[in-house]
């Protein structure tokens, strides 16, 4: 393989250093922010609103700048490049699609500022919007379109110019669940296609998880976990992303002891052996988790570690499987899903059952804001 | 469901007619505020009976007559008889100003033959009028007589725009120390078009500044744009008496700091310099309002879209902010430049001789001449020009926007 043999920083596109931001010079609207995005990577920002997302974004596309730290580009520094010199694409959350031109001149804008000719441009234009399919829309105004089809206006114009980096800030927001689900396939096909590195910010964990090659989650301003999909959802490693990333139970307890990576965790009355991620000594606070399918419910006596009685509160039933409610552990929100078998043991609410899982299944994060919660 | 289909339409119906009453006392309102007084002065420009109801027989007898030589006796004894009768009913005077308006000279003419003729005896005809003053005798005042008895006429029109009908019926300019309206309508429309560029020049930065600022700091800076709303236009104009005037603050703080000499101050006001700083002053609201209401919902982020994709600050603003705000640069500068175009108080008090517009001699005739036929037919040309405009600019920005074509 000739790319292992590259020099590894040549695969670092982007390269956020120790970024902090503050708009009034009180609050930081980012801080301690460290990371580095792959050439052709599809990487996400994720978090809530207010996490901060957009302010990184506008960072790095240069309407914004660094309080403090660097960030570079293909290994240099940007701190004194404006925008227009960044080369970079940017999908606004309101397109921006300029309404008083037509989607030719909307596509056309970047390639005549940069002073190219009719012929190229006319030819580039019209790849774009090949690549969008959108042939044929040439002539149309932006308010002649649907929101759909202005989205890949936006994404096309953002293209156009053959950027190697795109930035989207929450490009799907406005559309309904249809579309969006319909543009994020698009969206990826354009990427594999042009294997451009595109920074993708959004709110919405689902849309993260579809997309993207690594999600970073963002919590006020800092990053929580940066990492693949998969490893955010099967191995999260601290208590806000184990709650924003798909469902998972959450108990709140304190360390007893620790053993190599297992930990033994007094939660309520119970105690629980779970694998150790956060750093922790006996005595400190943390939040235990565990994914609701991961959980067996009355299973055969012995099979676990961790096996303790639950009162079954309600069930539903979910298509392929079943979401059941249960009291235990001390809590009355704990969920397992069972997959829906014909034949399996019968369970009806009110019973009390032994629910139980692996060790390794649960894993010892830090506490969390809603520790006493 | 046919049955359930009528009662909602009766329904619709009685809502729309409930509407539509509500909307009453409005259309009164502009009827008789709006339309029926334009409606009148329209009129008044093209239709002046008074002469012909007072003089039916002579005027009837003129439009016969050949005009190139003295009318026949008939058209003497019918004037004589109708002026007499105008001097008993006490309308002479309003004849003799309307035929003196065709001819000067010739208001004396008429109520002295009438008080004279009072005095006669016997039959009068043409050598007893010639007698009482010799203009009877020219062919001039015949014409006088005949124009002024036109029912129909567009004499106030041709007035208006420095134009006469001579006796054989030609149209011609008026003699050249006699063309008053048409340089007057040139330099209205000449200091309209300076006020509303200066206007645009002044109010586009600053609507910018106002539709892009922070909430708060934008709605401070609106309200001040809207305080001189709250000042009497009175007060604003005068008070640029005081900073304009010989004596006044301008001209003191130039002359300490050594600009201009002591004995040569600048003269500001009371002429086209004055009429031009304080019409742009009392009219930059009405530039401003209409540019900040389209630029602000211009988003930030366009600037931003053409900036990430490569333009510069200039480029992205001719190219992206300038096109986008043209509805309220066109209909700021209509707004002013029609107000401008009428703009009566300002010049009158801060024009001087110089300043003067052509609303302030629409003013002068109607106040003072009492020429309303005349005032009538200049403002029917200003009417005129300011809806050629307005379609104009309609058409311009894209039809329809302003609800007319
Ligand atoms: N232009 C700005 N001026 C002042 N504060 C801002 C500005 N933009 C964002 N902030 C603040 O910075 C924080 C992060 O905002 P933002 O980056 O927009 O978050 P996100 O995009 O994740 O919703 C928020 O607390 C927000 O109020
Ligand atoms: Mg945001």
């Amino acid at each position: 393989m000739a790319n292992a043999e590259r020099h590894a920083s040549d695969d670092i596109h982007v390269e956020f250093e120790n970024i902090g931001k503050s708009y009034d010079g009180r609050v930081m609207a980012v801080q301690d922010f460290n990371l580095s995005v792959r050439r052709g990577e599809f990487l996400s920002l994720l978090g809530p609103s207010g996490s901060g997302k957009t302010t990184c974004l506008m960072m790095l596309a240069g309407f914004e700048a660094p309080t403090t730290g660097a960030i570079r580009i293909a290994g240099r520094s940007v701190h004194a490049l404006p925008p227009r010199k960044r080369g970079i694409g940017m999908v606004f959350q309101d397109y921006a699609l300029f309404p008083h031109m037509t989607v030719a001149d909307n596509l056309a804008f970047p390639l005549d500022v940069r002073g190219m000719s009719r012929d190229e441009t006319r030819g580039l234009v019209r790849r774009a919007l090949r690549l969008v399919r959108l042939e044929g829309f040439e002539g149309r105004r932006p308010g002649q379109l649907s929101g759909g089809q202005q989205q890949r206006v936006a994404i096309a114009r953002a293209l156009v110019f053959e950027p190697d980096l795109v930035l989207m800030d929450e490009p799907l927001g406005a559309l309904d669940r249809h579309l969006r689900e319909e543009m994020q396939y698009e969206i990826r096909r354009i990427h594999r296609t042009l294997g451009v590195t595109i920074v993708y910010v959004t709110h919405d964990q689902q849309e993260a998880m579809v997309m993207s090659d690594r999600v970073a989650v963002l919590r006020d301003g800092r990053i929580e976990q940066v990492a693949p999909p998969e490893s955010l959802y099967e191995e999260p490693e601290r208590s806000f992303v184990a709650r924003f990333i798909g469902e998972n139970n959450r108990l709140h307890g304190r360390v007893l002891s620790i053993e190599k990576d297992i930990c033994r965790v007094r939660v309520g009355e119970d105690i629980v052996q779970a694998i150790l991620v956060a750093p922790c000594e006996p005595g400190d606070a943390t939040t235990l988790s565990i994914r609701p399918a991961r959980i067996a419910v009355s299973p055969r006596p012995g099979l676990y570690t961790n096996e303790f009685d639950a009162r079954i509160r309600d069930i539903t039933f979910v298509g392929d499987h079943l979401r059941i409610r249960v009291e235990a552990c001390g809590r009355e929100d704990f969920v397992a899903k069972i997959p829906n078998m014909v034949g399996h043991g019968a369970v009806l609410e009110g019973d009390v059952v032994r629910i139980g899982w692996t060790p390794t299944d649960c894993r010892v994060l830090d506490a969390g804001e809603d520790h006493d919660a | 469901m046919p049955a359930k289909i009528t009662m909602r339409s009766a329904a619709e119906n009685r809502a729309r007619l409930r509407a539509a009453g509500l909307a009453l006392p409005l259309v009164a309102f502009v009827g008789v505020t709006f339309v029926a007084p334009l409606v009148s002065m329209l009129v008044r420009s093209v239709y002046d009976p008074v002469v012909a109801d007072a003089l039916p027989e002579t005027i009837a007898l003129l439009d016969d007559w050949d005009g190139m030589n003295v009318p026949e006796e008939a058209v003497f004894e019918a004037a004589a008889r109708e002026l007499l009768v105008a001097q008993e009913e006490r309308t002479i005077g309003q004849i003799a100003g309307r035929v003196n308006r065709v001819q000067g000279g010739l208001r004396s003419v008429l109520v002295v033959s009438a008080r004279r003729l009072r005095d006669a005896s016997g039959s009068v005809g043409r050598d007893s009028m010639v007698d009482i003053n010799p203009a009877w005798e020219e062919v001039e005042t015949w014409h006088a007589l005949r124009t002024a008895g036109e029912r129909y006429t567009t004499r106030h029109y041709l007035a208006a725009v420095d134009l006469t009908r001579l006796p054989d019926g030609s149209v011609v300019r008026q003699a050249p120390d006699r063309r008053i309206y048409v340089p007057l309508f040139v330099r209205t429309l000449m200091v309209s078009l300076g006020v509303t560029l200066l206007c645009l020049i002044l109010g586009y930065p600053l609507a910018h500044l106002i539709a892009h600022s922070p909430p708060r700091r934008g709605g401070l800076l609106l309200a001040l744009v809207l305080v001189p709303f709250w000042t009497s236009l009175l007060v604003r104009t005068t008070s640029w008496i005081v900073l304009l005037q010989n004596q006044g603050v301008v001209n003191d703080l130039l002359v300490a700091a050594g600009f201009v000499a002591d004995d040569a101050r600048l003269a500001l006001i009371y002429n086209m310099t004055g009429t031009f700083v304080a019409m742009t002053h009392v009219l930059l609201p009405f530039m401003v309002l209409p540019l900040y209401s389209v630029m602000h919902t211009i988003p930030r982020s366009h600037m931003s879209a053409a900036a990430s994709l490569g333009a510069r600050p200039g480029q992205a603003f001719w190219r992206v902010y300038w096109p986008q705000s043209l509805p309220g640069v066109g209909a700021g500068s209509l707004l002013v430049f029609i107000l401008a175009i009428g703009y009566y108080i300002t010049p009158a008090l801060v024009g001087g001789s110089t300043g003067q517009l052509i609303s302030n001699m629409v003013a002068y005739h109607m106040q003072t001449s009492l020429n309303w036929g005349l005032a009538s037919a200049l403002g029917g040309i200003i009417l005129v020009c300011v809806s050629i405009l307005y379609i104009l600019y309609d058409r311009v920005t894209g039809g329809g926007r302003l609800g007319v074509t």
